[in-house]
């Protein structure tokens, strides 16, 4: 990584930190913790599933509303604010500060995922007192989780390269949504007829496929998850955030910033 | 080699609902700075100053044109390195000190970890910013704010700095103390190239200065020059004050003391005025020519185009 981009990727992690965004994660771990004892009691016999579930939702939301919130900020608030009129005046590159900061919230956000994963562990580990080897599937869900925002992150970039903040935020909110539901549209396409199904066939291709990447449910029931997925996934998350990532690197490229 | 070249930089932009109608913000500008001058760019606001600066930064873009910095192409990103820019009313990221700020800044123009922490306290103290420590910048006042935006437009030693009213906002003080670390600048050898409309800074800094009005190149040169070129009135004193009734209508702030007159009058009624004085048997002790302040200049360019059309 060349030194400016890393320069701009640890000055976007540290804006982050210091404006208490981190500081849910400490709220995450502590409620998760404190609350395991209660699952027990609430649901005989089914706490570890509740609370695979609860934990490993509550990781995924929690990351999705910071990834969409931080991101619609990412480009906006540094022309809003000016800043970037000093960045540009650098030897540095559009295509650096758009990846610099793309770069610098996924830190935010693994880092965030990492500390929320421990506080996960904890109240796993008060819930059924020990670890068994399928519990590593959760590392697996919590990976993908990962991935999805890579995904996210990188949608919200590109709306946020051309449009006002509120719109950046529900254009990525609706995309995320869709994409979770993108096998329902798959689903669709391939029972409709004529011009409906290009359309539904073309939007399931363009749509982010986020359902591929949500395995909480499998892996709170104990099921293997298969390394083909693991690397398809992979394969796919990185294609598609490295596609949207380019595509607001195109727009940012001619953009006048007032 | 010129340290700056504008080659016919323009700018329009699209307004209205059906971005139909061209608003032109800059007509193409024509403009040359040498190395080592400190030049002024003047006009009052909206003139097209800051415009022009975005466009030689890379943050908008020219509608047609091109320039050259040091002998290269502005958009080149290396010349980056060799180039300080400070934005009017500079906002930095709040949430850093100003050291940290400092190394941010330093970091994207490449310098190494050493340089950095040798040149950053000495810079602090150079600007007038001793021991701010860890306080963050969004405990500074504005004018300590405008001193780091200074330090970030010189931490990396450039060739040219390019300041946006570098002086707005400031007090008597501050802005004398800015005015200093520009003329160090100068004696340094740095090109230095600020917009202004504070016209007593460009008189006291400037070798040379360009007056901008409407987005058109309104008149630049040596502010001597321009001072002399203005040259409208004489002043004009004599002895003898029961000559005044003849000539008090060619005659402007007139002041007497005793039998001492003194009294503006134009360059064409000059001869007119020294003529009926001889006839009234006045002494005449002095004729001097006044030189116009920059400030004169600036009016008579930037209000002509108003007063023809009227």
């Amino acid at each position: 990584m060349n030194s400016r981009l890393a320069a701009i990727t640890l000055n976007t992690f540290r804006e982050a930190v210091r404006d208490r965004v981190l500081y849910n994660l400490i709220l995450f771990a502590l409620l998760l913790v404190a609350s395991a004892p209660l699952f027990g009691q609430i649901s005989l016999g089914l706490e570890k599933l509740i609370i695979v579930n609860v934990g490993l939702s509550s990781i995924s939301i929690f990351g999705i509303i910071i990834a969409i919130f931080i991101g619609i900020g990412l480009v906006s608030k540094e022309i809003e604010k000016r800043t970037l009129y000093t960045i540009l005046s650098r030897p540095v590159r559009r295509w650096e500060f758009i990846t610099g900061k793309y770069l610098g919230l996924l830190l935010t956000l693994v880092v965030n995922t990492a500390f929320m994963t421990v506080g996960f562990f904890v109240a796993l580990l008060v819930v059924t007192r020990h670890f068994v080897g399928e519990d590593a599937g959760f590392l697996v869900a919590i990976y993908f989780i990962i991935l999805q925002f890579f995904m996210v992150t990188a949608i919200t970039l590109l709306f946020s390269s051309f449009s006002s903040p509120i719109f950046s935020a529900i254009f990525a909110f609706a995309l995320f949504v869709i994409g979770t539901f993108s096998d329902d549209l798959r689903n669709f396409a391939a029972i409709s007829q004529g011009m409906t199904r290009w359309l539904a066939t073309g939007a399931a291709w363009v749509v982010p496929n986020f359902s591929s990447l949500n395995v909480i449910l499998q892996v709170a029931h104990g099921e293997h998850i298969r390394g083909q997925l693991i690397l398809f996934n992979t394969i796919y998350s990185l294609l598609y955030s490295a596609a949207a990532i380019a595509l607001a690197v195109i727009i940012f490229e001619r953009r006048n910033l007032k | 080699m010129s340290a700056l070249e504008i080659l016919g930089l323009s700018k329009s932009y699209a307004i209205g609902f059906w971005r139909k109608s061209p608003k032109v913000a800059l007509q193409p500008l024509h403009l040359t700075v040498e190395e080592g001058e400190v030049f002024g760019f003047l006009g009052p606001n909206g003139a097209g100053k800051t415009t022009t600066l975005k466009m030689l930064m890379g943050i908008i873009f020219p509608s047609s044109g091109s320039a050259r910095i040091l002998g290269h192409d502005f958009h080149d990103p290396d010349i980056k390195k060799r180039i300080g820019f400070l934005p009017e009313q500079p906002y930095f990221y709040d949430y850093l000190s100003a050291p940290e700020l400092l190394d941010y800044y330093a970091q994207l123009c490449g310098l190494s970890s050493d340089e950095r922490r040798r040149k950053i306290p000495a810079l602090l103290e150079r600007v007038g910013l001793p021991g701010v420590g860890k306080t963050q910048l969004r405990k500074f006042s504005k004018g300590m704010l405008q001193r780091v935006g200074i330090a970030q437009a010189i931490i990396h030693d450039p060739s040219i700095v390019f300041l946006d009213e570098p002086m707005s906002g400031l007090d008597p003080l501050g802005r004398r103390e800015i005015r200093e670390l520009l003329q160090e600048l100068k004696d340094q050898g740095t090109t230095v190239f600020f917009s202004t409309h504070i016209l007593s800074d460009a008189e006291a800094l400037c070798d040379r200065v360009a007056v901008i009005h409407k987005g058109e190149l309104r008149g630049i040169g040596v502010v001597e020059d321009l001072q002399s070129k203005n040259v409208s009135k004489s002043e004009v004193v004599w002895q003898g004050s029961h000559a005044l009734p003849a000539v008090t209508p060619l005659l402007s702030d007139i002041r007497v003391t005793g039998e001492i007159v003194r009294a503006l009058v134009s360059v064409q009624d000059l001869d007119m005025l020294l003529e009926k004085l001889r006839q009234q048997r006045a002494q005449i002790t002095s004729i001097s020519p006044v030189h116009g302040t920059l400030e004169d200049y600036f009016l008579s360019h930037t209000s002509e185009t108003e007063t023809a059309k009227a």
